[in-house]
C-alpha cells in the first residue's frame, strides 16, 4: 500500500474515533443530565480517542519505515549469496541497479541474473510493505476500539489531552538537543573511522595536505597526506583579515549610530546594515571572486607586487564587510547596556563625547565587545561560500595575504561534492575537518555567550 | 588664585586639540558607515550592470522552408514522428540560402553555429503546436548563439584585432550582414524564466532552480513553523525551571551560531546515509534547512509570546480557562503576527543558504524541472554558484541575473515581514 494512502487511512480512523467518542459521551451526558455536574466538553473525549488510535500507530509506522530498508537489503544479500549469483560488482551498486528498475522497460534491460534478483526483491518488498500496512492498520483499529470502550464520563479527558499536548510541546523543544546530539554523533562517528586510518597526531600537526588518493599504487603522488595545519593557518589568516576589517568598522558604526547620528542618517544607515546582513553569502562570494579579486590583483600589479588571483586578501576583505552588520548590532546591544549614569557622570565632569566613549564607555563595555568579537570570529571561521568561491584549493602553508590559501570549509566542500565513495579516507577526512570546525566554533560560542551574559548581569 | 587661573588656561589651551580629536573621532564613525553604504552600492551596481544584458535575448530572423520531404515526415505525422524529425536540416538550409558563398565544410560548420542549439527545438515545438505550418515557408525569430548574443550586446569588442577576439572576422562579417538586413533584433528573454538549466548559456534558465527553492522552502516551512512555535510555547509558558530546560536553552543558542556547513554534514550522515532518503532532493534540503532555521524562529516566537501582556493570561485563567486553553485561545493569536514575522525572516535566511545544500548533493547538474519534493533539484543560490563556476562568458550575465532574481525574492519576503509587523503591531 502506498505511504500516502496509509496515512490517509490512519487519519480517517482517527476522525472516526473522534466522532464515535463524542457521540458516546454526548448520549451519556444526556442520560444523567441532572444527576452529575458536567466538567468536560465532549470534544475532549473525541480528541483523546483520536490520539489514542493515531499516535501509537504513527510511531510504529515510523519505526518500521526506518528498519524496512536495511531489512530488505540484508534479505537480498542473503538471497544473492544463497543462490550463488556472482555479484562481482560492489553490492551497494548492485542493489541500487535493481531498486532503480521501477518501470517494465528498465527491468527487461537488466541482465537475466539481475532480473532473477529483481523478482526476489519485488517479492520481499511487496510482503514487507503489506506486513507494515497490516500491522499499522490493525494497531490503529484495535486501539480505537479499546479507547472507545474504555472512555466514559468519568475519564479526565481534558487533563489527559492537555498532558499529551504538553508532551508534544516538550518533544518539539527537545529537537534542539536532538539536533546537537545528531551533529556530534555524525561527525564523531565518521571522524573515529578516519582516525582509524590516519593517526590523529599526523592530522592535527602534519604540514602537508593532499587528499587525493591514487587509484593505482604506482601512480605519482599516490600517498595521500592529511596534515591539516595549512588549512588551519589558511582559515585563521582569512578570518584575521575579516576581523581586521569588520571589528573597527562595525564598532565605529555602532558608536556613531548610537551616540552621534542624526535621525535621518540613522534611517538610512540602519536599513543598509540590515540589507548587508541579509545578502546571501553566495552573492558575496560571486562579488569577491569576479570583482574584488581581479581588482586587488591589478592594483597589486600596478604597485609591482605579485598577487595571486585567488588571494586571501580578497576573500578576507569581502568576508569582513559581510560581518560588519553582525559586529555592529552586537556592539550596539552592548553599548546600550552601559548605564546612562556613567555617560552623564563623564560628560558632567567636562569630558568631550569622544573622551567619554573612549575612556568610559568602551572600558565599561569591553567584556561585551570581546564576546562580540569572539562570535564574529566563529562566524568568520565557519563561513563557507565566500571562501569556496574566492579562496584557493591548494594548501599553501603561508601567512602572506597576497597568496592563495585554502580553508577548512573549502576542503570540506571539495571533498564531499562530486563523486564519492563513502568509506574512503578522503571523504571521511571531511568529517574530521567538520569535527574540528564544530568544536572550535562551539568553544568560541560558549565563551562568548558566557562573557556576554556575565557582563549583562554586572549592570542589571 | 593664581593656580586656578593657570588651570583654566591649561584647559582652554588644550580645548582646540580636544575638539579636534572629537571631530576626528566623529568623522571616523561617519567614514565607517559610509564604507558600508558605498560597498553596498558598488555591489548592487556591479551586479545589476552585469545582469541587465541577461534579460534580453538576441534573435535571428530566418526564413525556413518546412518541407515534408526534407524533414522526412509523412503526410499526417504523429507526435513521435515529429519528435524524431531533424529540424536542424531546414534551419541549416535557410542559413546556407542566406550565405550562398559559404561552401567549404569548415566554413559551413562555423555558419551553423550562428543559431543556438535550441533553435531546432523551438521550431519543432512550433510545428507540434500548429501542424498546418508544414509545407509552408515561414519567417521565425530563432534564438541566437551566445557568441552572436555577446557581439550584439557589445560584450565582445568588434574593434579588437582578430587574434584577441572570441568571434573571428568571418563570423563577424556574417553577423554584420544579418544586422544590416534587419534580421537581428533583441527581445525580452522569457526563456530565462521558463526553462531549466543547460550547458548552453543562451538556453539556460532558472525555472528549475526557482521551483527547487520553492519546494525546499515548502518543506522547511512545514517542518520548522509548527516545531518552532510548539517549542517557543513550551519554553515560555510551560517549562519548569530546571537543568534540563536550561540545557535546551543553551542548545538553542548554540545551534544559532553553529556554521551552516555543519548542518550539511549532519544531513549527509543522518538523512542520506542512515535514513537513505534520496540525494539532491528538496525533501532532504528542506529538513536540513529547517533544523538550521529552527533557532531563529524559536527565538523570534519566544520574544513575541513574551510581549503578550500577563493581564491577558490572567483574565483568561480567572474566567476558568485551563492553562492550555489560555495559551492556544488567547496568547498564541495575540503573538501570531510577531511569530509570522520571525518565520518569514527565517525563511529568507533559508532561501539564501547554500553551503549545507552542497553537502547533500543538490549541486548536481539538473536539466529537468522538479515536479515534487522527492525529485532531484537545485535551488537558486546553488544555481548562482554553479553558473559562477562556468567558464563561458554567457554565464556571467546569467549568474548576475539569477542573483537579481534571488535578491528580488529576499526583498519581497522582508517587505512582507515589515508590512505584517507594521500592520499588526500592537502597543499593549
Amino acid at each position: 500500500m502506498k505511504f500516502s494512502a496509509l496515512i490517509f487511512l490512519l487519519l480517517l480512523f482517527a476522525a472516526f474515533s473522534y466522532f464515535m467518542a463524542r457521540q458516546k459521551i454526548t448520549t451519556a451526558y444526556r442520560q444523567h443530565k441532572q444527576k452529575k455536574k458536567i466538567l468536560t466538553l465532549p470534544k475532549y473525549f473525541g480528541y483523546v480517542a483520536a490520539l489514542c488510535s493515531l499516535l501509537p500507530a504513527l510511531l510504529v509506522l515510523f519505526f518500521l519505515q526506518v528498519v524496512e530498508e536495511p531489512y530488505i537489503n540484508s534479505e537480498i544479500s542473503a538471497y544473492i549469496v544463497e543462490s550463488n549469483i556472482d555479484a562481482n560488482e560492489d553490492l551497494d551498486l548492485y542493489l541500487n541497479d535493481i531498486k532503480s528498475a521501477d518501470t517494465p522497460e528498465k527491468v527487461s534491460a537488466l541482465s537475466p541474473e539481475k532480473q532473477q534478483v529483481y523478482q526476489r526483491y519485488h517479492e520481499i518488498e511487496t510482503t514487507t510493505n503489506r506486513t507494515i500496512s497490516v500491522v499499522v492498520l490493525a494497531l490503529s483499529i484495535l486501539l480505537a476500539i479499546w479507547g472507545l470502550k474504555k472512555i466514559n464520563t468519568d475519564t479526565p479527558a481534558r487533563k489527559v489531552f492537555e498532558k499529551i499536548i504538553e508532551g508534544i510541546l516538550l518533544l518539539a523543544a527537545s529537537i534542539a538537543i536532538m539536533t546537537t546530539v545528531g551533529i556530534v554523533f555524525s561527525v564523531l562517528f565518521e571522524s573515529t573511522r578516519f582516525f582509524g586510518e590516519v593517526p590523529i597526531l599526523s592530522f592535527m600537526f602534519g604540514t602537508e595536505w593532499s587528499p587525493q588518493t591514487a587509484i593505482r599504487a604506482d601512480q605519482v603522488g599516490s600517498s595521500a597526506a592529511f596534515g591539516a595545519v595549512p588549512l588551519f593557518v589558511g582559515t585563521m589568516l582569512i578570518s584575521f583579515i575579516a576581523l581586521l576589517v569588520s571589528v573597527p568598522l562595525g564598532l565605529m558604526s555602532a558608536i556613531y549610530l548610537s551616540e552621534y547620528a542624526s535621525k535621518s542618517i540613522r534611517s538610512v544607515a540602519k536599513p543598509v546594515l540590515e540589507i548587508l546582513a541579509g545578502i546571501p553569502t553566495v552573492v558575496y562570494g560571486f562579488f569577491a571572486a569576479l570583482t574584488v579579486a581581479p581588482f586587488i590583483r591589478d592594483l597589486g600589479e600596478s604597485l609591482g607586487l605579485s598577487v595571486a588571483s585567488e588571494s586571501a586578501l580578497a576573500a578576507g576583505l569581502v568576508m569582513g564587510i559581510m560581518i560588519i552588520p553582525f559586529v555592529s548590532s552586537l556592539s550596539d546591544d552592548v553599548l546600550s547596556a552601559v548605564p546612562q549614569s556613567l555617560r552623564e557622570g563623564s560628560l558632567g565632569l567636562g569630558a568631550t563625547r569622544s573622551e567619554t566613549i573612549i575612556k568610559v564607555l568602551i572600558p565599561a563595555a569591553l567584556p561585551g565587545i570581546v564576546g562580540g568579537v569572539l562570535l564574529a570570529a566563529s562566524r568568520a571561521i565557519g563561513e563557507t561560500m565566500i571562501v569556496v568561491m574566492a579562496a584557493g584549493l591548494a594548501a599553501n602553508l603561508t601567512v602572506n595575504p597576497l597568496e592563495a590559501v585554502t580553508t577548512v570549509t573549502v576542503q570540506i566542500v571539495t571533498l564531499l561534492t562530486g563523486d564519492q565513495e563513502f568509506d574512503s579516507a578522503k571523504t571521511l577526512a571531511a568529517f574530521a575537518l567538520g569535527l574540528m570546525l564544530f568544536v572550535t566554533t562551539l568553544i568560541l560560542n560558549v565563551i562568548a555567550l558566557h562573557v556576554v551574559r556575565k557582563y549583562r548581569e554586572q549592570y542589571e | 588664585m593664581n593656580n586656578t587661573l593657570n588651570n583654566t588656561d591649561l584647559v582652554k589651551k588644550s580645548l582646540r586639540k580636544r575638539y579636534f580629536k572629537e571631530r576626528l573621532f566623529r568623522s571616523l564613525g561617519l567614514v565607517s558607515i559610509a564604507t558600508a553604504i558605498i560597498f553596498l552600492l558598488i555591489l548592487l551596481a556591479d551586479i545589476t550592470s552585469k545582469a541587465l544584458p541577461a534579460f534580453s535575448q538576441t534573435q535571428l530572423e530566418l526564413t525556413v522552408e518546412l518541407d515534408r520531404d526534407r524533414l522526412g515526415l509523412s503526410a499526417q505525422p504523429d507526435e513521435a514522428e515529429l519528435m524524431a524529425a531533424d529540424f536542424r536540416l531546414v534551419i541549416r538550409d535557410a542559413l546556407l540560402a542566406q550565405f550562398p558563398e559559404v561552401t567549404s565544410r569548415r566554413d559551413k560548420r562555423e555558419l551553423y553555429t550562428l543559431t543556438s542549439m535550441g533553435a531546432e527545438f523551438q521550431l519543432r515545438d512550433m510545428v507540434i503546436d500548429d501542424l498546418s505550418l508544414l509545407g509552408q515557408t515561414i519567417t521565425v525569430p530563432f534564438m541566437a548563439d551566445d557568441d552572436v548574443d555577446a557581439v550584439i550586446k557589445g560584450s565582445i569588442d568588434r574593434t579588437l584585432p582578430e587574434s584577441d577576439r572570441r568571434v573571428k572576422d568571418q563570423k563577424l562579417a556574417w553577423i554584420e550582414t544579418l544586422e544590416a538586413s534587419g534580421q537581428i533584433d533583441t527581445a525580452f528573454n522569457w526563456h530565462f524564466f521558463s526553462s531549466g538549466d543547460s550547458r548552453e548559456p543562451e538556453m539556460a534558465g532558472i525555472k528549475g532552480a526557482i521551483l527547487g527553492s520553492f519546494y525546499t522552502l515548502l518543506v522547511t516551512l512545514a517542518l520548522s513553523f509548527p516545531i518552532a512555535v510548539a517549542a517557543a510555547i513550551y519554553l515560555e509558558e510551560f517549562a519548569p525551571k530546571n537543568r534540563f530546560i536550561d540545557f535546551i536553552e543553551i542548545n538553542i543558542n548554540n545551534l544559532a551560531a553553529v556554521p551552516s556547513i555543519v548542518f550539511g554534514l549532519l544531513g549527509l550522515a543522518v538523512f542520506i546515509n542512515f535514513f537513505t532518503l534520496p540525494r539532491s532532493a528538496p525533501l532532504v534540503g528542506g529538513i536540513v534547512l529547517s533544523l538550521m532555521t529552527l533557532p531563529t524562529i524559536i527565538i523570534a516566537s519566544r520574544s513575541a509570546i513574551k510581549a503578550v501582556p500577563p493581564s491577558l493570561r490572567e483574565a483568561a485563567l480567572g474566567l476558568g480557562a485551563s492553562k492550555m486553553q489560555t495559551v492556544f485561545h488567547h496568547v498564541l493569536p495575540a503573538a501570531l503576527p510577531g511569530i509570522l514575522t520571525g518565520t518569514i525572516i527565517g525563511m529568507a535566511q533559508a532561501l539564501g543558504e547554500t553551503a549545507p545544500l552542497l553537502m547533500i548533493g543538490m549541486v548536481a547538474f539538473i536539466v529537468d524541472i522538479p515536479q515534487s519534493v522527492a525529485d532531484p533539484a537545485t535551488v537558486l543560490p546553488i544555481q548562482v554558484f554553479l553558473w559562477a563556476d562556468s567558464p563561458e562568458r554567457g554565464f556571467l550575465e546569467k549568474t548576475s541575473a539569477a542573483i537579481m532574481v534571488l535578491l528580488f525574492f529576499l526583498v519581497a519576503m522582508n517587505a512582507i515581514a515589515i508590512y505584517l509587523r507594521k500592520k499588526f503591531e500592537k502597543k499593549w
